[in-house]
């Protein structure tokens, strides 16, 4: 093995040097190289392990199809794995690392699992499940998990960072007329042609050059092309972004983009992003993606040492590296001669093996004008060495004729051994029709060239180039103006349309070789080798019955690594085709799918962490909380007070204490983030009697009443109340969480159902700050706030009560005399601006008693004891009568749900029905989310589940609030278990009626 | 990735949208007996090609919208707010259905 950097000759500055470390080494390469190019330069050639047997893994390519240099970049929380060597540009101080290998790739102990690879063939992972024949051995989810650690732990794929990604990501939207994929002189060509006819074109490239296959042919005149070309798209105004993938296609003309920003930089401008997110609308797309080439499936086909042959030629030309002294080179048809020749020109002893009998005579006369030593009718059987190549053997052509031989490439015989440190393969050409296939459009077989086209436009997108099946430079050049020239046609730019040349352009037909086998020699040949399936994996997935090739491809795994298939596809697919007697056609091919190389997660949630993804929303009440000793809590996206801590207080002190502040005196809470929801029009009660369950239709103008609104489908949706102000005006008040989605319904009802009906509804939620006073003395407390304390006396303002009036100072002010809390309580609500001196005056006020501010610790805690619901019990599941609440239940009027509650599954008396938990044992605590389960079978589902806990300081011991089936009555008398076995084990609790303080009620109507 | 044309604000990302549900449905009188609710609620099509779809301009106007959506390939053939006397105070012509 001797891979060396030329003194001359490739697209690298010489004139500086960058340092890296790999592994435990420090090297060097050059600005213009890319990791593997850098590694390879340096004669590194076990760059990682393989995911199954650990088989040594080097350079296999040199595009985004790398299937062997998969490495890990970077160090602590910027640790990135899974990264093709061969896509990464180099960097001064980068830090790379080989993967799936301990203690290192050289010496890797994993390596012992090829000695078991029987275990690890096709299906493996499915056939743990039922166990290891002939006897089944180890059968049974239990083993499975066995397995599993096992599994995970041999077949890793790089170690991530566990720390948070340091990094941020942003979404970009943006639009064109144009988008030209690839820019190799298809694309180039393509762009020009509609940027000239006066288009908007975007050409994105994911090289970090524009160029393409230019990039990697050899001598001034391919430059000069390239170099002339891009100065001619810069003239016409093509915007030409590079480090971009395009990663997807989808529908109305919408192309994925993922622009790699900073991950070439040593040290980043904090405050770049390190990747871009576009998505891009474009009216016409050209893909002109290239061509991916396709190896043979030879015996070790992926020891370090093999790689496809215009890879090599790319190391030559674009990065000044010898990858060998001593080259095969395999091949069955025209591509490999140019890297033959060129690798000849650098001082390479050639051999090429054309598993073609006939060769065509102007690649002979150049071969042997070069010194590349050539036969026909042969082939690469086996290469030998463990950790490189030292020799391969020769396979040479029996018979002749198909017919003779196998399908999937003819009979072969062993041949000699002939020794080299380098095996170039070309196997054939796969157009990249990747993002085409995420269209849904199937590519068909071309049998003369063997690969699969897409030969028709679809949604105005047009494949241009190598990705057409053009395989010279003159035709992809002419086909890229074709598609550029039609894409403006279709915009209705008046161009002259030129023909697309026809796919192919070799001298001589390629012919068709997928892998090697010789009777009596057990070769080891990878079909996709990033996930280690081999060409017998795919015959035993064969004999066990699979003959589709999507369940192939789940089955062994076959093209489900990040490559995505591109390696692999076809020759599982020929090797399938063998298996089934049929031709390549007719077995079909796989769907590829986005993203055509991985995107991080982070790329994909852009800015959207943090608050961004779930916004924090504050009452206006928020800083006068804090500054009144609240300790905060999210309640959905709200701030809300949890608890008002005193001298230390804990915090199940301090919300006992407010609880009984409270029922003892005053309390005061901010209640703004509930829904509100002003309700207007001459219709208004005849739409609020058909959203509510309950009469609304005889509410006299200053009064309040609780409702409930079910779905459609007569379960709950959402409770509150609504208080009349007028003639034609309600307030409606929702629960917090369900505040956008009630008025997205009552919307809906009023556009869609009920047009005729004259309301309006309008979110009023952030136009007011709420506070409860509640507690005994809350009406002492409210009348020495409002102007005229004695519109609250009992009689003017009862309970359910609402009023319009002024606090002192001139606040307009709107009350209502209703209460969550259980005691004698109101809810009074200001203009939120007026929200802080609301609460001065209220606050002032309630100290003159002694009173307090509770939080929702408070507020759960009483309501629990209440057995009021909140949205923990009105879970989308839980009918009226499930919550205890039937008789809210008209039956005197139709309403929302009213048709479908009423089915017989919903009024079944054994449905869980809202109950009251108790500890049998009062000192013992049990958890919300316990499930509750009959004494003997404390199992499976149980017979119900707790909402909600809390040590209720009226009862001195804990209470729950939750569900059981049938309902408090059912159980009278009997044990239930709160069965929660992770955390705190079974506790025998006992089922009582849900309201377990003031049942009557009298406390709240004093 | 389809973009609406919201009759009142103009053509929009669907993002700012939600989707609603099958615009063909016509719900029964709410005193209706409980089977033609079910069927209303519970049954759909499930409809290859074009389909009449709510969709609420959410983030934007408020409307709730009926958009006419091929479910196969996103097209969007027309969009109409689903109110007609909206539709009609913004010039929209809104066929009779018979
Ligand atoms: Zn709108």
């Amino acid at each position: 093995m001797s891979a060396r950097r030329l003194i001359q000759g490739g697209r690298i500055d010489r004139e500086k040097s960058l340092r890296f470390r790999w592994d435990d080494r420090v090297l060097s390469g050059h600005p213009g190289d890319s990791l593997a190019s850098a590694l390879l330069a340096n004669n590194q050639w076990v760059l990682g392990r393989s995911f199954k047997y650990h088989r040594p893994r080097g350079i296999m390519s040199a595009g985004v199809e790398e299937s062997g240099a998969i490495v890990t970049v970077g160090k602590g929380d910027r640790r990135v794995v899974n990264t093709k060597a061969t896509m990464q540009e180099l960097h001064d101080g980068m830090e790379a690392s080989g993967q799936n290998a301990w203690p290192s790739v050289r010496q890797d102990l994993g390596a012992i699992n090829g000695l078991f690879s029987r275990f690890f063939s096709a299906g493996f992972y499915y056939k743990t499940f039922m166990g290891i024949p002939p006897f089944e051995w180890g059968r049974g989810t239990g083993m499975w998990m066995w397995y599993e650690k096992f599994i995970r732990r041999a077949a890793g794929m790089g170690n991530a960072s566990r720390e948070p990604d340091p990094d941020h990501y942003d979404h970009v939207h943006g639009f064109c007329d144009v988008l030209v994929v690839g820019s190799g002189i298809a694309g180039m060509s393509a762009a020009l042609a509609a940027a000239e006819a006066g288009l908007e074109v975007v050409l994105v490239e994911q090289d970090w050059e524009p160029g393409g296959d230019l990039l990697g042919q050899y001598g001034a005149e391919a430059e000069r092309r390239r170099q002339g070309m891009v100065q001619d798209l810069q003239t016409a105004g093509v915007r030409l972004m590079l480090r971009t993938t395009a990663f997807g296609l989808y529908d109305n003309g919408v192309a994925g983009l993922l622009e790699r920003v900073t991950d070439h930089l040593k040290d980043p401008h904090r405050d770049l992003p390190r990747q871009r997110f576009h998505v891009l609308r474009a009216r016409q797309t050209i893909l002109a993606t290239g061509a991916i080439e396709r190896g043979i499936a030879f015996g070790n086909n992926d020891r370090p040492g093999v790689m496809t042959a215009d890879s090599a030629g790319l190391y030559l030309n674009r990065y000044g590296v010898l990858a060998g002294e001593q080259v095969v080179v395999a091949t069955n048809n025209d591509s490999a001669y140019n890297v033959a020749l060129d690798l000849a020109g650098a001082g390479a002893e050639v051999s090429v093996l054309d598993a073609r009998a006939r060769i065509p005579g102007r690649l002979s006369e150049l071969a042997a004008d070069a010194d590349v030593n050539l036969r026909n009718n042969c082939t690469v059987m086996k290469a030998n060495g463990a950790n490189g190549i030292r020799s391969v053997n020769v396979a040479i052509r029996s018979g002749g004729t198909r017919s003779g031989g196998t399908r999937s490439g003819g009979a072969w015989k062993a041949g000699s051994r002939q020794d080299c440190d380098l095996v170039l393969v070309s196997g054939g050409w796969s157009p990249v029709v990747n993002l085409m296939s995420h269209r849904g459009v199937r590519p068909t077989w071309n049998a003369d060239i063997a690969c699969f086209l897409v030969p028709e436009p679809h949604e105005g997108i047009r494949m241009a180039g190598a990705a057409a099946g053009c395989w010279t430079v003159n035709d992809c050049a002419q086909s890229g103006l074709s598609a550029g020239r039609a894409a403006a046609r279709a915009l209705g730019r008046e161009v002259t349309i030129v023909d697309a040349p026809a796919p192919g352009g070799w001298e001589s037909p390629i012919r068709p070789l997928y892998e090697v086998r010789i009777d009596g020699w057990k070769l080891k040949s990878l079909v996709d080798p990033q996930h280690d399936v081999t060409s017998d994996d795919v015959r035993l997935a064969h004999r066990e019955g699979f003959v589709s090739v999507e369940h192939l491809k789940r089955y062994t795994t076959l093209g489900m690594a990040t490559d995505g298939g591109k390696v692999g596809n076809v020759i599982g697919l020929a090797l399938m085709a063998e298996a089934l007697g049929r031709d390549i056609p007719e077995v079909g091919t796989t769907t590829f799918r986005p993203p055509y190389t991985p995107v991080s997660i982070g790329a994909l949630r852009g800015r959207s962490v943090d608050t961004h993804f779930r916004p924090l929303r504050r009452t206006p009440l928020h800083d006068w909380n804090l500054a009144h000793g609240a300790t905060m809590t999210m309640a959905g996206l709200w701030h809300r007070p949890w608890y008002f801590a005193r001298d230390g207080e804990t915090i199940s002190e301090a919300y006992v204490r407010e609880t009984e502040t409270t029922r003892r005196a005053v309390g005061l809470c901010d209640v703004t983030s509930l829904g509100k929801i002003a309700v207007q029009g001459p219709d208004a009660t005849e739409f609020l009697n058909r959203v509510y369950t309950n009469p609304f239709a005889k509410l006299p103008i200053g009064k309040a009443r609780y409702g409930i609104m079910l779905r459609d489908d007569g379960i709950v949706m959402d409770d509150g109340t609504t208080w009349r102000l007028g003639e034609t005006e309600y307030f409606m008040t929702t629960t917090t969480a369900h505040a956008a989605k009630v008025m997205a319904w009552l919307e809906e009802l009023l556009q869609t159902r009920w047009p005729d009906l004259r309301v309006h509804v309008t979110s009023v939620s952030e136009q007011w700050s709420g506070c409860a006073v509640a507690g005994p003395k809350s009406r002492e407390v409210l009348a020495a706030c409002v102007a005229d304390g004695a519109i609250l006396d009992n009689d003017r303002f009862p309970f359910m009560g609402v009023i319009e009036t002024e606090l002192k100072g001139g606040i307009p002010c709107r009350i209502a005399r209703i209460s969550f809390s259980g005691e004698l309580a109101y809810e009074a609500y200001v203009p939120s601006d007026y929200g802080p001196a609301m609460m001065d005056l209220l606050w002032a006020a309630a100290a003159e008693h002694d009173g307090c501010l509770y939080g929702l610790e408070a507020l759960g805690a009483m309501r629990i004891e209440k057995g009021h619901v909140t949205g923990a019990e009105l879970d989308g599941r839980v009918t009226l009568e499930d919550a205890g609440l039937g008789r809210m239940g008209s039956e005197n009027k139709s309403y929302i749900g009213s048709a479908l509650r009423k089915r017989p599954e919903l009024l079944r008396e054994d449905r869980p029905r809202l109950v009251g938990i108790l500890p049998r044992d009062r000192s013992q605590k049990f958890n919300a989310g316990s499930i509750l389960c009959h004494p003997d079978a404390v199992s499976g589902l149980g017979e119900g589940w707790i909402t909600g806990v809390t040590h209720s300081p009226s009862n001195g011991h804990w209470i729950g609030i939750g569900f059981i089936s049938g309902g408090h009555e059912a159980w009278d008398g009997k044990t239930a278990i709160a069965a929660d076995p992770v955390r705190r084990g079974n506790v025998e609790v006992e089922i009582v009626s849900p309201h377990m303080y003031d049942p009557d009620g009298e406390k709240m109507h004093g | 990735m389809i973009r609406i044309a919201c009759p009142f604000c103009g053509e929009r990302d669907h993002s700012e949208f939600t989707y609603g549900g099958d615009a063909s449905v016509v719900y029964p009188p709410l005193d209706a007996p409980a089977e033609d609710w079910a069927e209303a609620v519970f049954l759909r099509e499930n409809i290859r090609g074009m389909q009449a779809e709510t969709w609420h301009h959410v983030s934007g106007c408020r409307l709730w919208l009926i958009v006419e959506r091929d479910t196969m390939t996103h097209e969007i053939r027309s969009v109409r707010p689903a109110h007609p006397g909206i539709a009609r105070a913004l010039g929209i012509n809104v066929e009779e259905e018979a």
